[in-house]
Protein backbone atom coordinates (compact mmCIF):
# COMPACT_ATOMS: atom_id res chain seq x y z
CA UNK A 1 0.00 0.00 0.00
CA UNK A 2 2.61 2.54 0.77
CA UNK A 3 6.11 2.07 -0.71
CA UNK A 4 8.82 4.27 0.34
CA UNK A 5 12.54 3.68 -0.84
CA UNK A 6 15.93 5.63 0.03
CA UNK A 7 13.59 8.41 0.71
CA UNK A 8 15.87 11.73 1.42
CA UNK A 9 15.08 14.64 2.88
CA UNK A 10 17.11 17.62 3.39
CA UNK A 11 16.71 20.77 4.23
CA UNK A 12 18.70 24.41 4.03
CA UNK A 13 21.33 22.62 6.46
CA UNK A 14 20.37 19.33 7.98
CA UNK A 15 19.19 16.25 6.64
CA UNK A 16 16.27 15.15 8.05
CA UNK A 17 15.30 12.46 6.88
CA UNK A 18 18.33 9.83 5.48
CA UNK A 19 17.88 7.13 2.67
CA UNK A 20 14.45 5.55 4.43
CA UNK A 21 12.86 2.60 2.66
CA UNK A 22 10.02 0.52 4.25
CA UNK A 23 6.76 -0.72 2.91
CA UNK A 24 3.53 -1.12 4.73
CA UNK A 25 1.09 -3.84 4.08
CA UNK A 26 -2.58 -2.88 3.12
CA UNK A 27 -4.58 -2.81 6.41
CA UNK A 28 -2.11 -2.93 8.50
CA UNK A 29 -1.40 -0.11 11.55
CA UNK A 30 2.29 0.87 11.51
CA UNK A 31 3.85 2.69 14.44
CA UNK A 32 6.05 5.54 13.29
CA UNK A 33 8.53 5.14 16.57
CA UNK A 34 11.47 7.67 17.16
CA UNK A 35 12.78 10.31 19.75
CA UNK A 36 11.56 13.96 19.24
CA UNK A 37 13.30 15.41 15.81
CA UNK A 38 14.26 11.73 14.59
CA UNK A 39 12.20 12.55 10.91
CA UNK A 40 9.12 11.39 11.74
CA UNK A 41 7.08 14.48 10.61
CA UNK A 42 8.81 15.11 7.76
CA UNK A 43 8.27 11.47 6.60
CA UNK A 44 4.92 12.15 6.95
CA UNK A 45 4.73 15.14 5.31
CA UNK A 46 6.38 13.49 2.29
CA UNK A 47 3.68 11.02 2.29
CA UNK A 48 0.85 13.44 2.32
CA UNK A 49 2.71 15.16 -0.35
CA UNK A 50 3.19 18.09 2.03
CA UNK A 51 6.68 18.49 1.20
CA UNK A 52 8.53 17.12 -1.56
CA UNK A 53 10.74 14.55 -0.95
CA UNK A 54 14.88 15.54 -1.49
CA UNK A 55 15.42 12.21 -3.19
CA UNK A 56 14.15 8.74 -3.56
CA UNK A 57 10.39 7.91 -4.26
CA UNK A 58 6.82 7.79 -2.09
CA UNK A 59 3.79 5.82 -3.11
CA UNK A 60 0.66 5.67 -1.77
CA UNK A 61 -1.37 2.88 -3.42
CA UNK A 62 0.65 2.62 -6.81
CA UNK A 63 0.73 6.73 -6.95
CA UNK A 64 3.95 8.61 -6.76
CA UNK A 65 3.97 11.60 -4.22
CA UNK A 66 5.55 13.66 -6.91
CA UNK A 67 4.21 12.80 -10.36
CA UNK A 68 0.52 12.16 -8.99
CA UNK A 69 -0.04 13.98 -6.18
CA UNK A 70 -3.72 14.84 -6.31
CA UNK A 71 -4.27 10.70 -6.62
CA UNK A 72 -2.40 10.29 -3.35
CA UNK A 73 -3.51 13.18 -1.43
CA UNK A 74 -7.15 11.95 -2.53
CA UNK A 75 -6.36 8.21 -1.02
CA UNK A 76 -5.05 9.81 2.35
CA UNK A 77 -6.35 11.07 5.59
CA UNK A 78 -3.63 13.26 7.35
CA UNK A 79 -4.15 14.17 11.05
CA UNK A 80 -0.83 16.81 11.49
CA UNK A 81 0.09 17.26 14.90
CA UNK A 82 -1.73 20.17 15.54
CA UNK A 83 -5.10 19.23 14.39
CA UNK A 84 -5.79 21.72 11.48
CA UNK A 85 -8.98 23.40 12.66
CA UNK A 86 -10.37 26.86 12.04
CA UNK A 87 -11.44 28.45 15.37
CA UNK A 88 -13.87 29.97 14.17
CA UNK A 89 -15.93 27.46 12.45
CA UNK A 90 -18.21 24.97 14.31
CA UNK A 91 -17.27 21.50 14.31
CA UNK A 92 -20.18 20.42 11.67
CA UNK A 93 -19.45 22.84 9.78
CA UNK A 94 -15.31 22.35 9.97
CA UNK A 95 -16.39 18.95 8.65
CA UNK A 96 -18.76 19.64 6.15
CA UNK A 97 -16.14 21.90 4.67
CA UNK A 98 -13.03 19.62 4.96
CA UNK A 99 -15.47 16.74 3.31
CA UNK A 100 -16.54 19.31 0.35
CA UNK A 101 -12.75 19.59 -0.14
CA UNK A 102 -11.93 15.94 -0.16
CA UNK A 103 -14.75 15.66 -2.71
CA UNK A 104 -17.96 14.53 -0.97
CA UNK A 105 -21.55 15.99 -1.53
CA UNK A 106 -24.98 16.02 -1.14
CA UNK A 107 -26.39 13.13 1.12
CA UNK A 108 -22.99 11.34 1.31
CA UNK A 109 -21.52 14.27 2.83
CA UNK A 110 -24.64 14.27 5.48
CA UNK A 111 -23.97 10.67 6.08
CA UNK A 112 -19.94 10.61 6.40
CA UNK A 113 -20.59 13.70 8.95
CA UNK A 114 -23.04 11.85 10.90
CA UNK A 115 -20.65 8.75 10.80
CA UNK A 116 -17.72 10.42 11.72
CA UNK A 117 -19.14 12.12 14.88
CA UNK A 118 -20.61 9.05 16.19
CA UNK A 119 -17.09 7.05 15.65
CA UNK A 120 -15.25 9.86 17.14
CA UNK A 121 -17.39 10.57 19.97
CA UNK A 122 -17.66 14.12 19.17
CA UNK A 123 -21.51 14.47 18.41
CA UNK A 124 -22.27 16.21 21.83
CA UNK A 125 -20.20 19.08 20.19
CA UNK A 126 -21.05 19.26 16.76
CA UNK A 127 -22.68 22.98 17.53
CA UNK A 128 -19.84 24.46 19.35
CA UNK A 129 -16.97 26.55 17.90
CA UNK A 130 -13.96 24.68 17.42
CA UNK A 131 -12.08 27.64 19.37
CA UNK A 132 -13.74 26.30 22.42
CA UNK A 133 -13.17 22.77 22.14
CA UNK A 134 -10.91 20.81 24.69
CA UNK A 135 -7.81 19.65 24.09
CA UNK A 136 -9.25 16.36 23.46
CA UNK A 137 -12.31 17.10 21.41
CA UNK A 138 -9.74 19.35 19.06
CA UNK A 139 -7.73 16.28 18.79
CA UNK A 140 -10.91 13.81 17.93
CA UNK A 141 -11.86 16.57 15.66
CA UNK A 142 -8.86 16.16 13.73
CA UNK A 143 -9.37 12.91 13.40
CA UNK A 144 -12.94 12.95 12.48
CA UNK A 145 -11.47 15.27 9.27
CA UNK A 146 -8.89 12.69 8.93
CA UNK A 147 -11.33 9.82 8.49
CA UNK A 148 -14.13 11.91 6.60
CA UNK A 149 -13.89 10.88 2.87
CA UNK A 150 -13.15 7.03 3.90
CA UNK A 151 -9.29 6.91 2.98
CA UNK A 152 -7.51 3.60 2.03
CA UNK A 153 -4.40 5.64 4.30
CA UNK A 154 -4.35 7.21 7.58
CA UNK A 155 -1.70 9.37 8.82
CA UNK A 156 -1.57 9.80 11.82
CA UNK A 157 1.46 12.23 13.78
CA UNK A 158 1.37 12.05 17.53
CA UNK A 159 -2.37 10.82 17.72
CA UNK A 160 -2.38 10.84 21.38
CA UNK A 161 -0.03 13.66 22.48
CA UNK A 162 -1.37 16.17 25.11
CA UNK A 163 -4.28 13.64 25.88
CA UNK A 164 -5.18 12.71 29.47
CA UNK A 165 -5.08 8.79 30.32
CA UNK A 166 -8.59 8.07 29.81
CA UNK A 167 -9.03 10.21 26.46
CA UNK A 168 -5.60 8.42 24.96
CA UNK A 169 -7.20 5.22 26.16
CA UNK A 170 -10.23 5.19 23.96
CA UNK A 171 -7.89 6.91 20.87
CA UNK A 172 -6.12 4.06 20.79
CA UNK A 173 -9.60 1.95 20.65
CA UNK A 174 -10.34 4.44 18.34
CA UNK A 175 -7.58 3.97 15.79
CA UNK A 176 -7.28 0.11 16.52
CA UNK A 177 -11.41 -0.22 15.53
CA UNK A 178 -10.51 1.65 12.01
CA UNK A 179 -7.51 -0.94 10.94
CA UNK A 180 -8.29 -3.34 8.37
CA UNK A 181 -10.48 -0.92 6.72
CA UNK A 182 -7.55 1.42 6.74
CA UNK A 183 -3.85 1.36 6.50
CA UNK A 184 -2.59 3.11 9.26
CA UNK A 185 0.46 4.96 10.10
CA UNK A 186 0.90 6.68 13.75
CA UNK A 187 4.03 7.94 14.94
CA UNK A 188 4.51 8.20 18.66
CA UNK A 189 7.74 8.76 20.97
CA UNK A 190 6.18 6.53 23.54
CA UNK A 191 6.58 3.04 23.62
CA UNK A 192 3.43 1.44 24.91
CA UNK A 193 1.55 3.19 22.52
CA UNK A 194 2.85 0.94 19.83
CA UNK A 195 2.57 -1.97 21.86
CA UNK A 196 -0.65 -1.76 22.60
CA UNK A 197 -2.14 0.10 18.79
CA UNK A 198 0.73 -1.66 16.50
CA UNK A 199 1.38 -4.45 14.28
CA UNK A 200 4.55 -3.53 12.80
CA UNK A 201 6.66 -1.04 13.88
CA UNK A 202 9.54 1.29 12.22
CA UNK A 203 12.65 2.76 14.59
CA UNK A 204 13.81 5.53 13.59
CA UNK A 205 16.52 8.20 15.04
CA UNK A 206 18.54 11.32 13.54
CA UNK A 207 16.78 10.98 10.54
CA UNK A 208 17.84 7.19 9.63
CA UNK A 209 16.11 3.40 10.03
CA UNK A 210 17.22 1.62 13.30
CA UNK A 211 14.67 -1.11 12.55
CA UNK A 212 11.58 -2.36 10.99
CA UNK A 213 9.98 -5.31 12.71
CA UNK A 214 6.66 -6.82 14.18
CA UNK A 215 5.46 -5.91 17.87
CA UNK A 216 5.64 -9.17 18.72
CA UNK A 217 9.62 -9.76 17.36
CA UNK A 218 10.70 -6.62 18.88
CA UNK A 219 8.65 -7.74 22.27
CA UNK A 220 10.65 -11.14 22.34
CA UNK A 221 13.83 -9.44 21.13
CA UNK A 222 13.74 -7.00 24.88
CA UNK A 223 11.48 -9.43 27.26
CA UNK A 224 13.45 -11.44 29.65
CA UNK A 225 15.22 -8.49 30.62
CA UNK A 226 14.50 -7.08 34.27
CA UNK A 227 15.13 -2.85 34.88
CA UNK A 228 14.71 -2.27 38.31
CA UNK A 229 14.71 1.20 40.00
CA UNK A 230 16.05 1.04 43.77
CA UNK A 231 16.48 3.60 46.41
CA UNK A 232 18.31 3.04 49.39
CA UNK A 233 19.28 4.84 53.02
CA UNK A 234 21.94 4.73 54.80
CA UNK A 235 20.63 3.43 58.70
CA UNK A 236 22.43 6.22 60.36
CA UNK A 237 23.74 9.05 57.76
CA UNK A 238 26.66 7.97 55.36
CA UNK A 239 25.99 5.88 52.91
CA UNK A 240 29.04 4.95 50.15
CA UNK A 241 27.99 4.92 46.59
CA UNK A 242 30.59 2.83 45.21
CA UNK A 243 30.15 -0.06 48.06
CA UNK A 244 26.98 -0.34 47.30
CA UNK A 245 26.95 -0.23 44.02
CA UNK A 246 29.59 -3.30 44.45
CA UNK A 247 27.14 -4.97 46.34
CA UNK A 248 24.90 -4.85 44.25
CA UNK A 249 27.13 -5.90 41.20
CA UNK A 250 27.88 -8.95 42.64
CA UNK A 251 24.02 -10.29 42.91
CA UNK A 252 24.13 -13.26 40.47
CA UNK A 253 21.95 -12.19 37.40
CA UNK A 254 22.69 -8.63 37.60
CA UNK A 255 24.00 -7.37 34.48
CA UNK A 256 24.34 -3.31 34.97
CA UNK A 257 23.73 -0.84 37.84
CA UNK A 258 23.40 2.63 36.77
CA UNK A 259 23.84 4.87 39.92
CA UNK A 260 21.28 7.91 38.93
CA UNK A 261 20.34 9.78 41.77
CA UNK A 262 21.50 10.74 45.64
CA UNK A 263 20.38 12.74 47.44
CA UNK A 264 20.57 13.05 51.49
CA UNK A 265 22.11 9.87 51.83
CA UNK A 266 19.50 8.04 49.77
CA UNK A 267 21.16 6.42 46.31
CA UNK A 268 19.31 5.75 43.46
CA UNK A 269 19.96 2.94 41.49
CA UNK A 270 18.67 1.28 38.02
CA UNK A 271 19.58 -2.26 37.90
CA UNK A 272 18.93 -3.84 34.82
CA UNK A 273 19.13 -7.98 34.45
CA UNK A 274 20.78 -10.14 32.39
CA UNK A 275 18.29 -11.83 29.68
CA UNK A 276 15.88 -14.17 31.62
CA UNK A 277 16.99 -13.89 35.20
CA UNK A 278 14.72 -12.11 38.01
CA UNK A 279 16.74 -10.39 40.16
CA UNK A 280 14.15 -8.01 42.64
CA UNK A 281 13.60 -10.57 45.23
CA UNK A 282 17.74 -11.07 45.46
CA UNK A 283 18.30 -7.43 44.87
CA UNK A 284 15.58 -6.68 48.54
CA UNK A 285 17.63 -9.41 50.46
CA UNK A 286 20.84 -8.22 49.79
CA UNK A 287 20.15 -5.06 50.62
CA UNK A 288 18.17 -5.54 53.90
CA UNK A 289 20.84 -7.72 54.40
CA UNK A 290 23.69 -5.40 54.24
CA UNK A 291 21.73 -3.52 57.52
CA UNK A 292 20.87 -0.76 54.62
CA UNK A 293 17.07 0.76 54.42
CA UNK A 294 14.91 -0.85 51.09
CA UNK A 295 13.15 2.39 50.32
CA UNK A 296 11.92 1.78 47.11
CA UNK A 297 11.84 -1.44 44.67
CA UNK A 298 10.08 -0.94 41.38
CA UNK A 299 9.95 -2.25 37.94
CA UNK A 300 10.76 0.36 35.47
CA UNK A 301 9.54 0.28 31.75
CA UNK A 302 11.79 -0.43 28.87
CA UNK A 303 12.38 3.07 27.96
CA UNK A 304 13.19 3.80 24.11
CA UNK A 305 16.70 4.42 24.74
CA UNK A 306 16.78 0.65 25.89
CA UNK A 307 15.24 -0.31 23.16
CA UNK A 308 17.55 1.45 20.62
CA UNK A 309 20.36 -0.11 22.71
CA UNK A 310 18.75 -3.52 22.68
CA UNK A 311 18.31 -3.38 18.97
CA UNK A 312 21.55 -2.06 18.14
CA UNK A 313 23.48 -4.61 19.47
CA UNK A 314 24.65 -6.32 23.04
CA UNK A 315 27.93 -5.91 23.87
CA UNK A 316 28.07 -2.21 21.83
CA UNK A 317 25.07 -1.88 23.95
CA UNK A 318 26.92 -2.71 26.74
CA UNK A 319 29.59 -0.12 26.00
CA UNK A 320 27.32 2.77 25.34
CA UNK A 321 25.59 1.87 28.26
CA UNK A 322 28.65 2.12 30.57
CA UNK A 323 29.60 5.65 29.05
CA UNK A 324 26.44 6.65 29.71
CA UNK A 325 26.66 6.56 32.97
CA UNK A 326 29.46 9.24 32.58
CA UNK A 327 27.79 11.35 30.02
CA UNK A 328 25.10 13.46 31.34
CA UNK A 329 23.23 13.28 28.63
CA UNK A 330 22.53 9.82 27.73
CA UNK A 331 21.08 10.51 24.78
CA UNK A 332 23.87 11.61 22.90
CA UNK A 333 25.43 7.91 23.09
CA UNK A 334 22.61 6.13 21.53
CA UNK A 335 24.70 4.21 18.72
CA UNK A 336 22.85 5.40 15.74
CA UNK A 337 26.20 4.10 13.51
CA UNK A 338 24.86 0.74 13.57
CA UNK A 339 22.28 0.32 11.90
CA UNK A 340 20.29 -3.32 12.20
CA UNK A 341 17.70 -4.04 9.49
CA UNK A 342 15.20 -6.95 9.67
CA UNK B 1 -14.67 24.92 -9.82
CA UNK B 2 -16.67 23.48 -7.20
CA UNK B 3 -13.37 23.69 -4.77
CA UNK B 4 -13.47 27.78 -5.69
CA UNK B 5 -16.89 27.96 -4.11
CA UNK B 6 -16.34 25.81 -1.41
CA UNK B 7 -13.35 28.02 -0.47
CA UNK B 8 -14.69 31.00 -0.90
CA UNK B 9 -17.88 30.49 1.30
CA UNK B 10 -15.62 29.43 4.34
CA UNK B 11 -13.53 32.61 3.57
CA UNK B 12 -16.48 34.64 3.78
CA UNK B 13 -17.99 32.71 6.65
CA UNK B 14 -14.40 33.66 8.47
CA UNK B 15 -14.59 37.45 7.59
CA UNK B 16 -18.20 37.69 9.03
CA UNK B 17 -18.17 36.13 12.52
CA UNK B 18 -15.00 38.28 12.80
CA UNK B 19 -15.39 41.49 13.39
CA UNK B 20 -13.37 42.84 11.28
CA UNK B 21 -15.89 42.46 8.01
CA UNK B 22 -18.25 44.56 10.54
CA UNK B 23 -15.51 47.15 11.26
CA UNK B 24 -14.73 47.78 7.80
CA UNK B 25 -18.37 48.04 6.42
CA UNK B 26 -19.02 50.60 8.98
CA UNK B 27 -15.70 52.48 8.76
CA UNK B 28 -16.47 52.97 4.65
CA UNK B 29 -19.99 53.78 5.52
CA UNK B 30 -18.95 56.50 8.23
CA UNK B 31 -15.83 57.66 5.93
CA UNK B 32 -17.77 57.65 2.40
CA UNK B 33 -20.41 59.30 4.50
CA UNK B 34 -18.00 62.07 5.61
CA UNK B 35 -16.81 63.04 2.33
CA UNK B 36 -20.14 62.86 0.51
CA UNK B 37 -21.53 65.47 3.41
CA UNK B 38 -18.40 67.61 2.79
CA UNK B 39 -18.47 67.61 -0.95
CA UNK B 40 -22.65 67.68 -1.02
CA UNK B 41 -22.42 71.12 1.25
CA UNK B 42 -20.04 72.51 -1.05
CA UNK B 43 -22.45 72.09 -4.05
CA UNK B 44 -25.47 73.13 -2.42
CA UNK B 45 -23.27 76.71 -1.06
CA UNK B 46 -22.19 77.24 -4.51
CA UNK B 47 -25.33 76.64 -6.04
CA UNK B 48 -27.22 78.97 -3.94
CA UNK B 49 -24.01 81.27 -4.20
CA UNK B 50 -24.32 81.61 -7.93
CA UNK B 51 -28.16 82.13 -7.86
CA UNK B 52 -27.90 85.07 -5.75
CA UNK B 53 -25.55 86.37 -8.34
CA UNK B 54 -27.67 85.77 -10.85
CA UNK B 55 -25.56 83.44 -12.87
CA UNK B 56 -26.33 80.75 -14.80
CA UNK B 57 -23.41 77.85 -14.62
CA UNK B 58 -24.55 74.41 -15.21
CA UNK B 59 -24.17 72.50 -12.14
CA UNK B 60 -23.29 68.53 -12.97
CA UNK B 61 -23.74 66.45 -10.25
CA UNK B 62 -21.39 63.59 -11.75
CA UNK B 63 -18.87 65.90 -12.64
CA UNK B 64 -19.39 67.77 -8.69
CA UNK B 65 -19.87 65.40 -6.91
CA UNK B 66 -19.68 61.77 -7.88
CA UNK B 67 -16.10 61.99 -9.34
CA UNK B 68 -14.18 63.52 -6.28
CA UNK B 69 -15.94 60.92 -4.23
CA UNK B 70 -15.52 57.52 -6.53
CA UNK B 71 -11.55 58.86 -6.26
CA UNK B 72 -11.78 59.95 -2.70
CA UNK B 73 -13.35 56.42 -1.88
CA UNK B 74 -10.45 54.70 -4.01
CA UNK B 75 -7.97 56.43 -1.67
CA UNK B 76 -9.91 55.51 1.48
CA UNK B 77 -10.06 51.75 0.36
CA UNK B 78 -6.11 51.71 -0.42
CA UNK B 79 -5.78 52.04 3.73
CA UNK B 80 -8.54 48.94 4.51
CA UNK B 81 -7.88 46.24 1.81
CA UNK B 82 -4.75 45.24 3.55
CA UNK B 83 -6.90 44.88 6.45
CA UNK B 84 -8.87 42.02 4.18
CA UNK B 85 -6.34 40.45 2.84
CA UNK B 86 -3.66 39.84 5.49
CA UNK B 87 -4.62 36.71 6.99
CA UNK B 88 -5.58 35.29 4.11
CA UNK B 89 -2.57 32.92 4.11
CA UNK B 90 -0.82 34.31 6.88
CA UNK B 91 -3.41 32.87 9.52
CA UNK B 92 -2.98 29.80 7.67
CA UNK B 93 0.67 29.42 7.97
CA UNK B 94 0.79 30.39 11.77
CA UNK B 95 -2.34 28.20 12.93
CA UNK B 96 -1.23 24.66 10.33
CA UNK B 97 -4.15 24.40 9.03
CA UNK B 98 -2.40 25.29 5.51
CA UNK B 99 -1.40 21.68 6.35
CA UNK B 100 -5.40 20.22 5.89
CA UNK B 101 -6.03 22.68 2.34
CA UNK B 102 -2.17 21.22 1.06
CA UNK B 103 -2.96 17.63 1.66
CA UNK B 104 -6.44 17.71 0.31
CA UNK B 105 -7.00 17.09 -3.86
CA UNK B 106 -7.14 20.84 -4.50
CA UNK B 107 -5.70 23.02 -6.82
CA UNK B 108 -3.26 25.70 -5.84
CA UNK B 109 -4.91 28.37 -7.71
CA UNK B 110 -8.70 26.70 -6.90
CA UNK B 111 -7.09 27.72 -2.92
CA UNK B 112 -6.02 31.23 -4.15
CA UNK B 113 -8.71 32.01 -6.42
CA UNK B 114 -11.29 30.82 -3.70
CA UNK B 115 -9.88 33.00 -1.30
CA UNK B 116 -9.20 36.28 -3.83
CA UNK B 117 -12.61 35.90 -4.60
CA UNK B 118 -13.76 35.79 -0.97
CA UNK B 119 -11.65 39.20 -0.25
CA UNK B 120 -13.29 41.06 -3.56
CA UNK B 121 -16.89 40.15 -2.38
CA UNK B 122 -15.73 41.37 0.78
CA UNK B 123 -14.51 44.36 -0.78
CA UNK B 124 -17.80 44.65 -3.11
CA UNK B 125 -19.72 44.98 -0.02
CA UNK B 126 -17.73 48.09 1.21
CA UNK B 127 -18.41 49.54 -1.86
CA UNK B 128 -22.19 49.25 -1.06
CA UNK B 129 -21.75 51.25 1.78
CA UNK B 130 -21.18 54.77 -0.50
CA UNK B 131 -23.91 53.55 -2.88
CA UNK B 132 -25.89 54.19 0.06
CA UNK B 133 -25.52 58.54 -0.51
CA UNK B 134 -25.58 58.12 -4.17
CA UNK B 135 -29.46 56.65 -3.60
CA UNK B 136 -30.12 60.34 -2.31
CA UNK B 137 -28.71 62.11 -5.16
CA UNK B 138 -30.60 59.77 -7.55
CA UNK B 139 -33.65 60.72 -4.98
CA UNK B 140 -33.03 64.09 -5.49
CA UNK B 141 -31.58 64.66 -8.35
CA UNK B 142 -30.69 63.65 -11.93
CA UNK B 143 -27.53 62.43 -12.25
CA UNK B 144 -26.51 59.91 -15.07
CA UNK B 145 -26.45 56.39 -13.97
CA UNK B 146 -23.68 54.86 -16.21
CA UNK B 147 -20.72 57.01 -14.75
CA UNK B 148 -21.40 55.97 -11.52
CA UNK B 149 -21.53 52.17 -12.36
CA UNK B 150 -18.38 52.70 -14.61
CA UNK B 151 -16.76 54.26 -11.88
CA UNK B 152 -17.58 51.03 -9.62
CA UNK B 153 -16.47 49.02 -11.98
CA UNK B 154 -13.04 50.84 -11.41
CA UNK B 155 -13.21 50.53 -8.44
CA UNK B 156 -13.36 46.82 -8.83
CA UNK B 157 -10.37 46.73 -10.67
CA UNK B 158 -8.80 48.72 -8.73
CA UNK B 159 -9.62 46.63 -5.66
CA UNK B 160 -9.09 43.05 -7.27
CA UNK B 161 -5.50 44.25 -7.93
CA UNK B 162 -4.43 45.37 -4.35
CA UNK B 163 -5.84 42.62 -2.99
CA UNK B 164 -4.13 40.34 -5.18
CA UNK B 165 -0.95 41.85 -4.42
CA UNK B 166 -1.85 41.69 -0.31
CA UNK B 167 -2.92 37.83 -1.40
CA UNK B 168 0.35 37.45 -2.47
CA UNK B 169 1.94 39.15 0.15
CA UNK B 170 0.14 37.42 3.06
CA UNK B 171 1.88 34.15 1.84
CA UNK B 172 4.95 35.47 2.31
CA UNK B 173 4.92 35.72 5.93
CA UNK B 174 3.09 34.41 8.81
CA UNK B 175 2.72 37.38 11.42
CA UNK B 176 -0.49 39.14 9.82
CA UNK B 177 0.64 42.62 10.96
CA UNK B 178 3.65 42.50 8.56
CA UNK B 179 1.62 41.24 5.74
CA UNK B 180 -0.33 44.06 6.20
CA UNK B 181 2.03 46.91 6.44
CA UNK B 182 4.18 45.56 3.51
CA UNK B 183 0.85 45.49 1.35
CA UNK B 184 -0.23 48.74 2.24
CA UNK B 185 3.09 50.32 1.29
CA UNK B 186 3.47 47.97 -1.48
CA UNK B 187 -0.42 49.57 -2.89
CA UNK B 188 1.26 53.05 -1.82
CA UNK B 189 3.89 53.20 -3.51
CA UNK B 190 2.14 51.95 -6.73
CA UNK B 191 -0.69 54.39 -6.39
CA UNK B 192 2.10 57.49 -5.91
CA UNK B 193 4.55 56.52 -8.67
CA UNK B 194 3.02 59.30 -10.87
CA UNK B 195 4.18 61.77 -8.84
CA UNK B 196 7.57 61.23 -10.01
CA UNK B 197 6.11 62.48 -13.67
CA UNK B 198 6.11 66.08 -12.11
CA UNK B 199 9.78 66.27 -11.92
CA UNK B 200 10.89 63.69 -14.44
CA UNK B 201 10.60 63.13 -17.90
CA UNK B 202 11.71 60.71 -20.51
CA UNK B 203 10.95 56.95 -20.81
CA UNK B 204 11.92 56.20 -17.45
CA UNK B 205 8.79 58.89 -15.80
CA UNK B 206 6.76 57.32 -18.65
CA UNK B 207 6.97 53.83 -17.49
CA UNK B 208 6.70 54.61 -13.56
CA UNK B 209 3.70 56.70 -14.76
CA UNK B 210 2.06 53.72 -16.15
CA UNK B 211 2.86 51.32 -13.30
CA UNK B 212 0.66 54.21 -11.06
CA UNK B 213 -2.10 52.65 -10.25
CA UNK B 214 -4.35 56.26 -10.19
CA UNK B 215 -3.48 57.40 -13.50
CA UNK B 216 -5.65 54.10 -14.84
CA UNK B 217 -8.46 55.42 -12.53
CA UNK B 218 -8.73 58.70 -13.37
CA UNK B 219 -10.80 57.49 -17.05
CA UNK B 220 -12.94 55.13 -14.59
CA UNK B 221 -14.03 58.09 -12.39
CA UNK B 222 -14.67 59.87 -15.75
CA UNK B 223 -16.93 57.24 -16.99
CA UNK B 224 -15.40 56.29 -19.46
CA UNK B 225 -14.37 52.96 -19.88
CA UNK B 226 -10.82 52.48 -21.80
CA UNK B 227 -9.92 49.34 -22.47
CA UNK B 228 -6.25 50.06 -22.01
CA UNK B 229 -7.20 50.49 -18.51
CA UNK B 230 -9.32 47.63 -18.08
CA UNK B 231 -6.08 45.35 -19.69
CA UNK B 232 -3.57 47.19 -16.89
CA UNK B 233 -6.12 46.15 -13.63
CA UNK B 234 -6.60 42.57 -15.46
CA UNK B 235 -2.96 42.31 -16.17
CA UNK B 236 -1.99 43.13 -12.41
CA UNK B 237 -4.76 41.35 -11.33
CA UNK B 238 -2.95 37.92 -12.96
CA UNK B 239 0.74 38.83 -12.03
CA UNK B 240 -0.70 38.61 -8.42
CA UNK B 241 -2.37 35.88 -8.20
CA UNK B 242 0.40 34.16 -10.68
CA UNK B 243 2.97 35.25 -7.99
CA UNK B 244 0.95 34.15 -4.97
CA UNK B 245 0.81 30.55 -6.80
CA UNK B 246 4.29 30.20 -7.01
CA UNK B 247 5.18 31.49 -3.58
CA UNK B 248 2.75 28.53 -2.28
CA UNK B 249 4.75 26.71 -4.35
CA UNK B 250 7.77 26.95 -3.51
CA UNK B 251 6.32 27.34 0.77
CA UNK B 252 6.41 23.51 0.15
CA UNK B 253 10.07 23.23 -1.27
CA UNK B 254 11.97 26.07 1.20
CA UNK B 255 10.09 25.05 4.18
Amino acid sequence: MIAVKELTKRYARTTAVDRISFSVEKGQIVGFLGPNGAGKTTTMRVLTCFLPPSAGTATVAGFDVLDQPREVKRRIGYLPETPPLYPEMATSEYLRFVGKLKGLSGAELDKRVDYVCGRCFISDVRQKLLGKLSKGYRQRVGLAQAIIHNPEVLILDEPTAGLDPKQINETRDLIRSLAGDHTIILSTHILPEVEQTCEQVIIINKGKLVATDSVHNLQARTRGVESVVLEVAGRDGELETELVQQKLEQIPGVAHVLHKDSRDHHLVFEVQSQKGQLVRGDLARAVVASGWDLNELRAAGMSLEEIFLELTGGEKAAEAKDAAVQATEPAETTPNSSETQA
Amino acid sequence: MRNIWTICRKELGSYFVSPIAYLLLTVSGVVSGFFFWVLLSGFVIEGMEMQMRGESFPMNINEQIIRPLLMNIGVIFLFFLPLITMRLFAEEKRSGTIELLATSPVRDLEIILGKWFAALTLYACMLLMPALDFIFLFVYGKPDWKPVAVGYLGLLLLGGLFLAIGTFISTLTKNQIIAAAVTFAVCLLLWVMEWTTNFESGNWADVLGYISVITHFDSFAKGVIESKDVVFYLTGIFVGLFATARSLESLRWRS
